[in-house]
């Protein structure tokens, strides 16, 4: 009996915090400062012309988005009250807030949504989350509908977090389109929607936002002020954590740092609320020329680097494996692909069997790049391994991100260490990696050369299919080919990390993490 | 007459000396490969071939090296250092956001490694062989050789995490309301650790320096007589000594005034000071070109005011400067 009465609790917690989303420990209390912490200079606050990891914090406090999602991967009702998705997948209803307003008292309408849309398609770099987005009509103040050319279910995350912020038109409308990325607003007197507003922006010091009193969601949000302070030095930022001097701070990424800080009273540390940005670090090879045009070669290499050195010894257990070019915490991640064990046995018969024969010790050369001096480690290990089976590689370095940017985005390059990220749906950050139609369209595009016509076939398929089971079973496929493939020997996730005090009720763990609105933050006493 | 003669040649070599520093940055800078239109879709998380193209045509990245080059000039010379890509605001804006706290850093390092080496080089000198003398050298060459990132790590781990004296990084803390002494006191206290930490990097020199010409000074004719005088050794040292071993020591801090400066970027990024240095540092990695060059522009300023100020008080300090030019 008391077994089964447990069980009925534990499961109605369960229940409780799937409604909710919250783990609610006690109830949130109104009022405080909350300090935490930015670990560079924040570009443009303006997350509609501005993406990335640093304007998403600042950005999704300032500005509401239509959609919410916590840590289910389901997306929750925000600024779109409801939302409907046509049966066709070809329109997308979404009924807004009544009550939502901006900063300066505006009331927010659907002819803002349409508006932001437009800006995003003209600015945002991230293409491929709107352009099926035809138009949206505006039938009343509080509807906006989207007309879609195809069905896109990566709407859905696209909508949502730092990726979808909807901008005033009465404030953004006075500039052509394409030049609101320069908007004197972006960094000044910015306003937006959020439940946050800006109180000032001081380059290099602090963003200090407040409470905006008529937030569209009643009693939200609990604090008083959210100060953001701008501090590079990682050590600094460790020490200002143990110190009590900052509540919170995301996107933490050294593992020595991650480690000690994990031993400190009054500290949680966690890799929590990171899936739907994604960051993986990989292996990235290009399959155009010399003996890596040879998938052999490629699977050579993948069997002689050892992950569990990386990720034990270098990374000091922070990170997770990651099989596939969809970060681990995906519902689309599918583990069930080749994994590439160590075995330098079958990496020399492979490589054997290519046509490479053992000469003196070595077998031929390669060079291998980095962007970034944090990522040398990983880079000089792979030289040290690859010994092993008579490949002599040379590590290149970049002398800044620009330098290694140039040679990756013209394909001038054997192998390279690379981070790449998600950003939410594979259509908008994992299809870049391998679609045949962008190689060499810059950093971060199919930069491997990488064509196979199936993938294509696939990844054109996933992108329309609004039915989740058939989409990810799609997804399971392409990621089976990548693996076997290797255009990318995918080794790990980032070993991002949010640290929060005690302190701190409710900190931001869903997918977004940090690019979500605090509003259900809270300072305990 | 000859004195406004001479500051006027000496302002018309700084002004070719920045137009050279200029253009030689720029092109340096255009030789790399690469530009900040990569940093700027690196910030963005990627960005497609249309969306770079755009950037480098808005900032006009796309036009040929030369047309780019007479561009900056002709805006410089109009008093317009141009606006930052990166940032997206006038660099003036910026810098001018940014120098108060870099001055504030840099002149009171400055004035501290200046006195207190003087008055230490000075202890040393009266007994140049005490233990006191041999604490102070050690000390100092500590000071001098240790990495400034380090030094400042380790301060704030012994003051800040340990001790719970100072605060960690920033120079106030916004959480605090109150009056001008509220956040003088605040600011001081952000500004404590910093300062030090760019201040040992040249009190060895100081030090070193004035100990070095106070011996010097102390065994010649004049110090004997006032010895003889029966002045005590307190009014030898202070009132007769001192001044006429400061000179050197001056021309020295005016010649390092352009090394503290660099010092600063180090501490600066150390203690998220937010100065020059961290947007200087911010703005190499990313490739903002107008931003560095203009700060490279104000830097050089700077050294040129505090060459001058040197200048001026070399010839307080030393009676026969003052007839020259």
């Amino acid at each position: 009996m008391k077994q089964f009465l447990k069980g009925t609790f534990t499961a109605a917690a369960a229940l409780s915090v799937l409604a909710t989303g919250v783990i609610a420990e006690d109830t949130p209390k109104q009022g405080g400062t909350l300090v935490t912490v930015l670990s560079t200079n924040v570009r443009n606050l303006n997350s509609a012309v501005q993406s990335g990891i640093v304007t998403g914090y600042p950005g999704a406090q300032l500005f509401a988005s239509p959609l919410r999602y916590d840590e289910d991967w389901t997306p929750q009702p925000y600024l779109a009250e409801s939302w409907n998705v046509s049966d066709d997948g070809l329109t997308v209803t979404l009924n807004l807030a009544k009550n939502a307003k901006f900063h300066d008292g505006v009331a927010l309408t659907s002819k803002d949504v349409a508006f932001s849309v437009d800006v995003i398609k003209a600015n945002h770099p991230f293409k491929s989350m709107f352009a099926p987005v035809e138009s949206v009509e505006t039938p009343d103040d509080h509807t906006a509908v989207l007309k879609l050319s195809k069905p896109h279910p990566a709407l859905m995350l696209a909508m949502s977090g730092q990726l979808m912020s909807i901008i005033p038109q009465h404030i953004y409308g006075d500039v052509p389109i394409d030049e609101v990325k320069t908007h004197p607003r972006n960094n000044e007197n910015t306003v937006g929607s959020g439940p946050f507003k800006l109180v000032e922006y001081k380059s290099g010091e602090h963003v200090i936002l407040e409470r905006f009193d008529d937030f569209f969601i009643e009693g939200r949000p609990y604090l008083d002020k959210v100060v953001m302070r701008i501090i590079s030095d990682p050590a600094a930022r460790a020490i200002a954590y143990e110190n009590g001097e900052v509540h919170m701070g995301a996107f933490e990424s050294l593992p020595r740092i991650i480690n000690r800080l994990k031993k400190v009273d009054g500290l949680t540390v966690t890799s929590e609320g990171y899936g739907g940005i994604g960051p993986l670090d990989w292996l990235a090879m290009n399959t155009t020329k010399g003996p890596l045009a040879d998938v052999r070669v490629r699977k050579a290499i993948a069997h002689a680097v050892d992950k569990n050195f990386i990720r034990n010894a270098l990374m000091q257990g922070t990170t997770d494996e990651s099989r596939t070019g969809i970060h681990p915490d995906s519902p689309f991640y599918n583990a069930d692909v080749e994994a590439y064990e160590l075995d330098l046995d079958k990496a020399n018969a492979l490589l054997d069997e290519a046509g490479f024969p053992m000469n003196g010790g070595t077998r031929f050369a390669l060079t291998i790049d980095f962007g970034w001096p944090g990522v040398k480690p990983q880079v000089e290990y792979v030289k040290a391994a690859l010994k092993k089976v008579g490949i002599d590689v040379t590590v290149r370095a970049s002398a800044d991100f620009p330098t290694w940017a140039k040679r990756m985005g013209t394909m001038d390059f054997d192998m390279s260490w690379d981070t790449v990220f998600n950003w939410g749906d594979p259509v908008i950050g994992v299809h870049r990696t391998y679609n045949s139609e962008n190689i060499a369209k810059g950093v971060w595009s199919n930069t491997q050369g990488y064509s196979n016509s199936r993938v294509d076939e696939l990844m054109a398929m996933a992108a329309v299919e609004n039915d989740m089971a058939k989409r990810t079973a799609l997804y399971a496929e392409f990621q089976q080919i990548i693996a076997d493939e290797l255009p990318v020997y995918h080794v790990n996730t980032l070993p991002y990390h949010t640290v929060y005090s005690d302190k701190v009720g409710n900190p931001p763990l869903g997918i977004w993490g940090t690019s979500t609105p605090i509003d259900m933050t809270y300072l305990k006493d | 007459m000859q004195f406004l003669q001479t500051t006027l040649i000496r302002i018309f070599y700084a002004i070719v000396l920045l137009v050279a520093v200029l253009v030689l940055n720029f092109s340096l800078m255009h030789l790399a490969p690469g530009d900040v239109a990569d940093t700027i879709s690196q910030s963005m998380g990627g960005a497609d071939q249309e969306l770079l193209d755009r950037i480098r045509s808005d900032y006009g990245l796309d036009q040929p090296f030369l047309v780019q080059l007479g561009r900056y000039i002709a805006g410089v010379l109009q008093f317009d250092l141009g606006f930052s890509f990166f940032y997206n605001q006038p660099v003036t804006k910026l810098i001018m956001e940014r120098l108060p706290a870099t001055l504030l850093l840099v002149v009171t390092a400055q004035l501290l490694a200046l006195f207190l080496g003087v008055f230490l080089g000075v202890i040393s000198a009266r007994k140049p062989n005490g233990l006191t003398s041999h604490f102070v050298t050690f000390m100092a060459l500590f000071g001098y050789a240790a990495p400034v990132f380090w030094t400042g790590i380790l301060l704030l781990i012994g003051f800040s995490l340990h001790l719970h004296w100072f605060p960690v990084a920033g120079m106030r803390d916004v959480t605090i309301s109150g009056g001008f002494w509220v956040h003088f006191v605040d600011v001081l206290r952000h500004l404590i650790l910093p300062m030090i930490t760019l201040a040992s990097i040249f009190l060895a020199l100081y030090s070193r320096l004035a100990r070095a010409t106070m011996m010097e000074v102390l065994g010649s004719d004049y110090v004997r007589t006032a010895k003889s005088k029966g002045l005590s050794q307190r009014q030898v040292v202070y009132k007769h000594a001192l001044k006429n071993s400061l000179s050197p020591v001056i021309t020295l801090a005016g010649l390092q005034f352009s090394a503290v400066i660099s010092g600063a970027v180090l501490v600066e990024t150390v203690f998220s000071w937010p100065g020059l240095g961290t947007l200087a540092f911010q703005s190499i990695i990313a490739r903002d070109t107008p931003t560095i060059l203009g700060i490279l522009f104000f830097s050089a300023l700077v050294v040129i005011v505090g060459n001058l100020l040197t200048d001026i008080a070399l010839r307080l300090v030393d009676p026969r400067l003052r007839g020259r030019s």
